[in-house]
């Protein structure tokens, strides 16, 4: 944990509404999406923040917001004291450039008509001085082999690779600019267990080398535990729970943050039979009507009659260590338990 | 099923398990070469069982399950040799009316991606109809009323008021409940779900499991689990195939294979999960890469990955070691490889 080196990202009341709009020759807004609603928090170099949740609660909009692929509705991201929310022209390629994502669909993020030598390469395409153009087909080469793809497939087009091997070939691009900050989109979801050791490594040896602070998004906890010094967990375009690594999986504090881990299967069938679980009932609410006062109330066994009326502040209470936006915030060990 | 096929088909008559997949050979056949997908895949699963098959991408999984459903892209898929006997009887050699009247009846799948496996422009209740409508001639409104219990049955909330709705107005959770109430709405002996939930939450796919193994406890289905989530498998499975290059490189009870694998690919496979007492450290990796099913290596297929390889290796392919009448392993070290214990 990198607690005080210096913050190279700093997030603040960020929001992103999507309009929601009927009627087709006069479009009419009749409410808004809200898929970021107020999420604040600092990123250190070289640091890895973990950011899990359920899928709808806002994780890639932000990560586009960090990139500046989306305008925020309100709220700013600083990066090296800069807002790239403003940023525009040839000021933003260059913070961009800094700011690297691995995106989340594998299928729909790679153009079919490009081989891959030419994804990869792309941003050396854009960004022209970091590799000079005849060393970048071996630049492309080495980071395919880094990924764990067969250099000599370079000129192979996407179709011509498996779900796993697709996605590599975006991490591969990610990786080409080498920039400060990489958002990691659920990175190794679609990787097999075997490549997903080797694609981890590859994050954590790259972060070392060369300084690098992730933003870590995905679904599987003890991926997430394992490479995140700190993790933010959201629900419904909120930070409902944020802490380090031991905080969140020895202790969670926050009902939702309690049911998630719980639902994790463990790798060990032994005792399988007595395992308890907290199994949520029902999907989450739609972000364009959340519930008044605490957004989980709905799902949560812990919901009283406050919970429907006042937002739990993201702050540490009396008996929690870190913060949690839960009225009752009470740690709980719900891995250890099992 | 119907009695009339079940009766052809021998029920109870012959010795073997419900579905047996024996020694599947299928290739594909394109402009690079030929590539061999599934190269003797050998596995077995009764009513009430759940086998999982884990495997890494590419390693034939689907393929293997596509050609027992029968809906193997032919060409350029082609069948090279094997039987898939479904109780006792080769569906490979049956005609395809017959086939078809398996597939959704006798064995249903529950594919990957439910968005793109259902029809965008038709209503999920009139899709699950369509099921009883076509296989039973069942009349439209009772089609519609089957459809609507199916639906309650794998818990969409006020399925009568939502069963004229399209499947993008649904979560993608919901989507695979869809999937699910379409595979068991003729009642088959056989479910086969290819990662039925891993596009999904965790939440939403502790849900999806918990369902599963409830219809399979009501109906006391054979369920055949395709997954590379370790999780998930130690959660349900009673038995496992692993699967590498194309063939079953480890078979054991889910106990057996989780404390003592005994093949390198499934040792490796275990020590490279993520574990809180390892944190920070690098973690356990098999190193290179998946074969190139064009020119797969000679000898055993993971000789160029494994850490025991000795020079006979690289020239004997190993065939499925007997361990014990539950156990095999397409290791010529299996030995080795149990005893050494965690690396
Ligand atoms: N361009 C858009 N227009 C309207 N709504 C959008 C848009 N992009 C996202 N949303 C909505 O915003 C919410 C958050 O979406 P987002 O993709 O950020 O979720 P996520 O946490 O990344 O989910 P997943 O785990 O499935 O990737 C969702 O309800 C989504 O439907
Ligand atoms: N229609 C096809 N034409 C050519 N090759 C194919 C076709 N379908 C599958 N293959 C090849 O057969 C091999 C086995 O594929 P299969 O889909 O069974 O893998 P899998 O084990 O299910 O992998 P994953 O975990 O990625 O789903 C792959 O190398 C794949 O490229
Ligand atoms: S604030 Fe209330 S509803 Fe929200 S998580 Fe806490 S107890 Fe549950
Ligand atoms: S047969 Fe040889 S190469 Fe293959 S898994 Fe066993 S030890 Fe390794
Ligand atoms: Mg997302
Ligand atoms: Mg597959």
């Amino acid at each position: 944990m990198k607690a005080n080196a210096e913050s190279i990202l700093e997030v603040r009341d960020l929001v992103k509404h999507f309009p929601l709009t009927q009627g087709i020759v006069v479009k009419r807004q009749i409410g808004a999406i809200k898929a970021v609603d107020g999420v604040s928090f600092d990123l250190h170099r070289g640091e890895t923040l973990g950011v899990v949740g359920e899928s709808g609660c806002g994780k890639s909009t932000l990560a586009k917001l960090l990139m500046a692929l989306e305008r925020p509705t309100s709220g700013s991201v600083r990066i090296h004291g800069r807002d790239i929310t403003t940023a525009r022209g040839s000021e933003l390629k260059r913070m961009r450039r800094n700011i690297q994502m691995v995106m989340q669909d594998p299928y729909t993020s790679l153009n079919p008509r490009m081989t891959v030598g030419d994804i990869v390469g792309e941003p050396f395409e854009i960004h022209t001085d970091v590799v000079p153009k005849g060393g970048r087909r071996r630049r492309v080469q080495e980071l395919l082999e880094v990924v764990g793809l067969n250099p000599d497939h370079i000129n192979r087009y996407p179709h011509q690779f498996s779900g796993g091997q697709r996605q590599r070939i975006g991490i591969a691009r990610g990786l080409a600019l080498q920039p400060e900050i990489i958002i990691c989109d659920e990175p190794v979801s679609a990787l097999d267990v075997s490549i997903q050791a080797q694609v981890m490594n590859l994050l954590e040896r790259l972060q070392n080398e060369f300084d690098l602070a992730y933003i870590f998004i995905a679904h599987d906890l003890s991926v997430v535990r394992h490479i995140s010094d700190r993790i933010a967990v959201m629900y419904l375009g909120k930070i409902v729970e944020l802490g380090s690594d031991a905080q969140i999986y020895d202790g969670p504090t926050h009902p939702y943050t309690q049911a998630l881990l719980s639902a994790v299967p463990v790798p060990d069938p032994e005792g399988r039979e007595t395992r308890q679980r907290i199994i949520l009932q029902g999907d989450p609410p739609s972000p364009a009507n959340p519930p008044s006062g605490c957004h989980f109330r709905t799902r949560c066994w812990k919901a009283q009659d406050i919970c429907a009326e006042q937002t739990p502040a993201l702050e540490a209470r009396p008996g929690s260590d870190h913060p949690s936006a839960c009225h009752f915030a009470e740690a709980r060990d719900v891995v250890n338990a099992q | 099923m119907t009695e009339v096929l079940s009766e052809q088909m021998g029920r109870g008559s012959h010795g073997g398990a419900l579905l047996e997949v024996d020694n599947l050979h299928v290739e594909f056949r394109t402009r690079a070469g030929v590539a061999k997908a599934v190269n003797g895949v050998t596995y077995s699963v009764d009513a009430g069982e759940t086998l999982a098959v884990l495997g890494e991408s590419g390693s034939g999984k689907s393929v293997t399950a596509q050609t027992i459903m029968g809906i193997l892209d032919m060409p350029p898929g082609k069948i090279t040799g094997g039987e898939i006997r479904f109780r006792g009887v080769d569906l490979l050699k049956l005609p395809d009316d017959q086939r078809r009247k398996i597939r959704g009846e006798g064995i249903s799948m529950v594919f990957q991606d439910a968005l793109s496996a259902l029809n965008p422009v038709f209503p999920v209740g009139w899709q699950i109809a369509e099921m009883f409508r076509m296989h039973r001639g069942t009349s439209r409104a009772d089609a519609k009323k089957m459809a609507v219990e199916l639906m309650d049955r794998v818990r969409i909330p006020a399925a009568k008021e939502r069963v004229n709705d399209f499947p993008h107005q649904f979560s993608g959770g919901m989507r695979q409940r869809i999937m699910i109430a379409m595979a068991i709405a003729l009642d088959p002996e056989i479910l086969i779900a290819d990662e039925p939930t891993t596009a999904l939450d965790v939440t939403v796919q502790a849900q999806i499991m918990g369902l599963l193994a409830e219809l399979q406890r009501d109906s006391n289905m054979g369920l055949i689990l395709i997954t590379h989530d370790l999780g998930v498998v130690a959660d349900v499975a009673d038995k496992i195939a692993v699967m590498y290059g194309g063939r079953i490189v480890e078979n054991a009870p889910v106990h057996d294979l989780y404390r003592d694998p005994a093949h390198p690919y499934s040792k490796g496979l275990l020590e490279s999960i993520p574990r809180v007492d390892q944190k920070g450290q690098e973690l356990y990796a098999i190193k290179g890469l998946p074969p190139n099913l064009l020119e797969m290596p000679t000898g055993c297929a993971f000789h160029p990955r494994c850490p025991y390889r000795r020079d006979n290796c690289v020239t004997d392919v190993p065939p499925l070691y007997t361990i014990s009448g539950t156990r095999g392993s397409a290791c010529h070290y299996w030995r080795e490889v149990i005893d050494e214990g965690e690396r």
